[in-house]
């Protein structure tokens, strides 16, 4: 640690790994009210779980990329946090939030309360009370973070990182818009979900992947930041547009089928290029750097969100095919797997490469770390290929063949209960990176292999 | 490549062009606007139930289970077309006595099929509900779904 104010992101890694926890264990919960429908479901019903779910999957993704913030600004600016105090103060709020929107969903209180209650449209639940806090932490630290970097050295890292973060927080603005007309609020709430994953946070992936691969592989900044710009720059000129894809079936203008279709499929330009600089960067780089996880983990994250938000997401852009699979169990496998690859892997990357030099140490027990790769990796890509295939059956006979939704949910059960043994790999993967990343005091496997 | 392009270059590439998207976006979006509120959607329609409607579907996050307009949960069938797969598109009474009756049958307790909770919603707010989906039904969504089955 050459900053003493980094260790702020010990704090934010800490509570980012909590809530994954809590985001896999809703999950697997989830999972299995699929395979056994009647599963508590008076006490905790499908809908609930889910929002627990992907709510708690969005706010460990936001506190791991604070922290990634907390943890790479001062060392690329080269000076301490404008104010250690402040980013605890945003901490503190934005658990508070969190709590407070789990409590409110798990017993529906407040029901109806514009102020307190719960929100329902997917992924911004949040009571208001809550979005205004998450405003108020947002705030506190773009101030945070702008400050430092302005007094410090302005590297591409930075820029883009700041960008993307002050992006992804003006966007966040939308969610307090919310028409009675359906179709606007649609269209403005894909302002929110999809140039927040397909825009903003590409930046942040990109950014806080170039910090890694700087660090990691020891190749010449120049290089590294050029190929930084070039990256984010297709991924702006095509996810922009890009949300056009969204725009094929909710009230908007039939152009949109077109404008969407083409820039959608050039998204996959951004994906393909941060995987393929990855791999080059290694091959280039001299540095043997002892952290072998937070490689794997980094080069993981690169090719995995190629498949799941490339290939995956390609798979059902085109609005031809878009037509029949819209909303099906192809959307939930390619959520999943581009999620898993992107986000959840670039934060567990930088998660891998920081605690062990924020808590002092080395970085001990990458062997079991490696192994939590590969149990969640592998659990992901299997829990996509059988939602693929349920999906894939699901679009025929609804779609097609106009077989009723109910009836053709009854003939996927294999594929409900396959998908809940991969999901349950992947949770065992999440607790040994958890486990891996706190508890071990030593290296399983001495470096002369004994 | 350092000669094709310098750091330089591909920085104000970077701004430039996405400056230049964000104001095609921007143009594209205002004009779409006009489109929803003039052309794809039936703002005279739109009255104070159908709003109603909406709020009761928000703060019962229907939407975590359904899908709408093919948004949403994937656990439970699509509602933009509720209506027209229950034939009732322009019957706003059938529409609500329809709705009345499956909202006050929930949960079917049946062993082995996907359940959905008892809202106790009053007469009040299942009519904003069904005059919620009829309105949904009436949007211009370009043929989507592809059949009743939605
Ligand atoms: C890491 C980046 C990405 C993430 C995290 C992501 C995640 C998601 C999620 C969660 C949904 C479902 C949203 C809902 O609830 O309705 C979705 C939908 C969609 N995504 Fe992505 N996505 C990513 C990148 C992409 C890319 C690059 C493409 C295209 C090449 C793409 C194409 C689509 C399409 C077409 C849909 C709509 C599916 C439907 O019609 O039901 N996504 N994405
Ligand atoms: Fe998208």
């Amino acid at each position: 640690m050459k900053y003493q104010s980094q260790k702020v992101a010990y704090w934010y890694f800490l509570a980012a790994m909590a809530v994954f926890a809590v985001q896999v264990l809703g999950g697997l919960w989830a999972g299995w009210i699929y395979v056994n429908p009647n599963f508590f479901s008076e006490l905790a019903p499908f809908n609930v779980v889910r929002m627990i779910h992907t709510n708690a999957l969005i706010v460990w993704l936001l506190l791991g990329f604070f922290g990634a913030a907390y943890f790479l600004i001062p060392e690329e600016a080269e000076r301490e946090l404008q104010s250690p105090f402040l980013a605890y103060v945003q901490l503190g709020i934005l658990l508070l939030g969190t709590a407070g929107a789990v409590v409110t969903y798990a017993f529906d209180l407040f029901n109806g309360n514009w102020l307190l209650g719960m929100e329902g449209r997917e992924f911004i639940e949040q009571p208001v009370w809550v979005k205004l806090g998450i405003v108020v932490a947002a705030l506190i630290f773009l101030y945070n973070i702008s400050l430092t970097v302005l007094k410090g050295r302005k590297t591409a890292i930075t820029n883009v990182l700041l960008l993307g973060l002050w992006g992804l927080v003006l966007l966040f603005l939308f969610a307090f818009y919310n028409p009675a007309n359906l179709a606007l609020d649609k269209m403005f709430w894909w302002y929110i979900v999809h140039l927040w994953v397909e825009g903003t946070w590409e930046l942040v992936m990109a950014s806080i992947l170039a910090f890694l691969l700087l660090k990691l592989t020891g190749v010449d900044r120049e290089i590294v930041e050029k190929w930084l710009y070039i990256i984010v720059a297709t991924a702006l000129f095509s996810g922009i547009l890009g949300t056009g894809h969204h725009y094929y079936w909710i009230g908007t203008p039939g152009y949109w089928q077109w404008v969407g279709s083409i820039f959608s499929a050039l998204e996959v330009v951004p994906f393909f290029a941060m995987m393929s600089f990855s791999f080059v960067m290694v091959w280039k780089g001299k540095r043997d750097h002892p952290n072998k996880a937070a490689l794997l983990w980094a080069l993981g994250a690169a090719t995995v969100a190629f498949f799941g938000a490339g290939v995956w997401g390609f798979l059902h852009t085109l609005h031809g095919v878009n037509y029949y699979t819209h909303g099906t169990q192809i959307t939930a496998a390619h959520g999943h797997l581009a999620f898993f690859g992107a986000y959840v892997s670039v934060n567990l990357a930088i998660i891998t490469y920081a605690m062990p030099i924020l808590s002092g140490r080395d970085p001990y027990n990458q062997v079991l770390n490696m192994a939590s790769f590969w149990l969640m990796t592998g659990g992901m890509a299997f829990m996509t290929f059988v939602l693929t295939f349920a999906g894939t059956v699901q679009t025929h006979l609804q779609r097609v063949m106009g077989e009723n939704f109910m009836e053709i949910a009854e003939g996927l059960h294999l594929f409900y209960l396959m998908r809940w043994g991969a999901g349950a790999a992947v949770v065992t993967g999440a607790l040994l990176f958890i486990y891996a990343m706190l508890v071990p005091r030593r290296e399983v496997i001495s470096k002369n292999g004994q | 490549m350092r000669e094709v392009m310098t750091k330089t270059m591909a920085r104000n590439v970077f701004y430039g062009g996405t400056l230049f998207f964000i104001a095609i976006f921007l143009v594209l979006s205002v004009q779409s606007v006009g489109h929803i509120v003039k052309n794809s959607t039936n703002t005279a329609t739109l009255t104070e139930e159908v709003e109603l409607g909406k709020r009761v579907w928000e703060r019962h996050s229907c939407v975590n289970c359904h899908t709408i307009l093919g948004e949403g949960a994937y656990f439970a069938p699509e509602l933009g077309n509720v209506m027209s797969r229950w034939d009732v598109m322009d019957d706003p009474e059938g529409a609500f006595d329809v709705l009345k009756g499956w909202m006050e049958a929930q949960p079917s307790g049946i062993e082995g099929r996907r359940q959905m909770p008892q809202f106790n919603l009053s007469d009040e707010e299942i009519k904003g509900l069904a005059e919620f989906f009829l309105w949904v039904g009436t949007i211009d969504t370009q043929g989507w779904p592809p059949n009743d089955a939605g």
